[in-house]
């Protein structure tokens, strides 16, 4: 151990704020890049199955009234 | 050899493998930063000059050397794509651009404050600072210039070719910045070109740019799978993927 | 008959013949008409070649304002003012180096030639050097004078720019060919090209620098030419790609 207590260690011989500001902003952006990309394909995951129901559900609808023509419909991809 | 390359390039082969590798990496990353940052922190010895203002260095040297690698690799992954049209390296290269600047202004910012306590102020135009802070426009360059079209094929191009001009030109400037800043300021302490590091302060280093490393190859493939899904999201496999998913 | 610019100069070199015959030479006719048309295009549009030296002459009257008339003061700043100023009037006229032609779809027409683009961009970038960096390089003693640049340093001064302003045309030009499709292009071609163009500033306001110190320059200036060297190589290629990408965007 190069400190010889817990409070030496987090007074870093005075360079405390440095130490901790530059240690904080690192934690800060790789912790946020972590939760950024999570949420990122949390939310594209529920679009693509909101987008599934839609389908499905059109899809239903279409079967029920057969004769109706679905030439327009955007979802049939 | 090159089918497996060749079946690399398919989206949604490259989604069934990276979900494989990928728990590997994060774990990986997760204890190589944390064993990396506690021997740093508490263990290796504190500088007998700059004294534990040091151990700085265990987050700025790591955040530097990923800046410039993440832009090798980008600008290699551009010229893949320019090259051998495959996208999933086009969309590995949309996703790494933003964790590189990150990673630059890490290095910037740890870099700024270990310089209060070593010369005295905020900002030091140094030639490591100074050639960080001119990546940083750069990756902010190819990042707006991906934003700026509308169609994303011609972006992507864009981006490619402005990825490659940009790692031409970076050791250039890393050339012509230490020239610059040797002829403007007598020679004063730099941070890493010391006689020799001991095996107590480098291994730890060392140590924290692999994790650091690891995140990003982590990272990158998580936010690539993502993007797969998002471009690939007219095809069946994914429409099925996204009905299994919670 | 009215002709464009392009098929009067291509008209000029290939002898008198019938119309619709193809003109001969290839590479060096076509190389040679693009100089020329752009030239007269330019020399047309005068307005267009005197703006940037303006532009320098006006941001280097800005600094004397803003910090201080002292001339001991300005001579120690003035090479590195100098060159910037230049740097910046240049990049302000690169956004037009394609635009016109962008517009009115002869760029299109310059893609579908046989001859290889990037020769012809080269052509073109060589127009803007001679019309822009090279008038820069020439008025900034004048300006020199006027910040108290000390003695021994305007010839340098001048080579330096007319050196590097041919990198300058080569590299923006790279970034007026990605931006040239996009609406709000030029902020965008800036941020691009600046990071670019620090190599260059950091030898050619070396080389006056060393001029004032009476240390040799030989080495700033032999750098600023390899700087060219390594852009005429690498640029006329980047900007024939962007110039593609723009227009199939």
């Amino acid at each position: 151990m190069a400190f010889s207590s817990l409070n030496d260690f987090l007074a870093m011989g005075g360079h405390a704020p440095y130490v901790w500001s530059a240690w904080a902003m690192t934690l800060l952006l790789l912790l946020g890049s972590v939760w950024h990309a999570r949420h990122e394909r949390r939310q594209l995951i529920r679009q693509l199955q909101r987008r599934g129901r839609r389908e499905r559900h059109h899809a239903a609808q279409g079967r029920a009234t057969d004769s109706r023509s679905r030439a327009g419909d955007i979802d049939e991809t | 050899m090159w089918a497996f390359i060749h079946k690399l390039g398919s989206p949604k082969w490259f989604y069934a493998i990276s979900a494989r590798l990928l728990p590997w990496f994060w774990v990986a990353a997760a204890l190589l930063i944390a064993v990396g940052s506690i021997w740093g922190l508490a263990f290796a010895p504190a500088d007998y000059q700059q004294g534990n203002s040091f151990r700085i260095i265990y987050v700025h040297v790591p955040a530097a050397f990923l800046a410039q690698s993440i832009f090798v690799a980008m600008a290699v992954s551009g010229l893949i794509f320019m090259v051998w049209k495959i996208k999933i390296a086009d969309m590995a290269a949309a996703m790494m651009a933003p964790l590189g600047a990150a990673m630059t202004f890490i290095a910037l910012f740890s870099g700024a404050v270990w310089g209060v306590p070593t010369w005295g102020t905020w900002w030091m135009w140094d030639a490591r600072l100074t050639s960080m802070l001119i990546l940083l426009f750069l990756y902010v360059g190819v990042i707006a210039l991906r934003g700026a079209f509308s169609s994303r094929d011609s972006a992507s191009r864009a981006a490619s070719v402005l990825a490659m001009v940009g790692v031409i030109n970076i050791p250039i400037i890393k050339y012509s910045v230490d020239w610059w800043y040797t002829l403007h300021q007598p020679a004063t302490f730099s941070v890493t070109s010391r006689p020799t590091m001991p095996m107590e302060m480098w291994l730890p280093l060392l140590i924290m740019v692999l994790g650091f490393y690891c995140f990003f190859i982590a990272l990158t493939l998580t936010r690539t799978r993502s993007e797969i899904l998002r471009r690939e999201s007219t095809k069946r496999w994914v429409r099925e993927l996204a009905g299994e998913e919670r | 008959m009215h002709l464009s610019g392009t098929e009067e100069s291509v008209s000029k070199v290939a002898p008198a013949t019938p119309p619709r015959r193809e003109p001969h030479g290839g590479l060096r006719v076509a190389l040679q008409a693009t100089f020329k048309r752009d030239l007269t295009l330019l020399m047309r549009r005068r307005g267009e070649v005197f703006n940037p030296l303006v532009f320098f002459a006006l941001v280097i009257t800005l600094f004397p304002i803003g910090i201080s008339p002292d001339p001991e003061l300005l001579s120690t700043i003035a090479p590195g003012l100098l060159w910037v100023a230049a740097l910046l009037a240049a990049l302000l006229s690169l956004d037009s180096l394609f635009r016109g032609d962008y517009d009115d779809g002869s760029l299109e027409q310059l893609l579908l030639s046989p001859q290889p683009l990037a020769a012809l961009a080269l052509a073109k970038v060589a127009v803007h050097w001679l019309v822009t960096g090279l008038p820069l390089a020439l008025m900034a003693p004048v300006l020199g004078i006027m910040l108290s640049l000390p003695a021994g340093s305007y010839l340098v001064l001048s080579l330096s720019l007319a050196l590097g302003s041919a990198s300058l045309s080569l590299i923006g030009a790279i970034g007026a060919a990605l931006t040239v499709g996009l609406s709000r292009g030029g902020v965008l071609l800036s941020l691009l090209v600046l990071p670019l163009y620090i190599p260059v500033l950091i030898f050619g306001a070396g080389a006056v620098q060393a001029a004032i110190l009476g240390d040799g320059i030989t080495a700033h200036l032999a750098i600023l030419g390899a700087l060219l060297a390594v852009a005429l190589i690498f640029a006329p290629w980047a900007i024939a790609a962007s110039l593609r990408i723009s227009i199939n965007g």
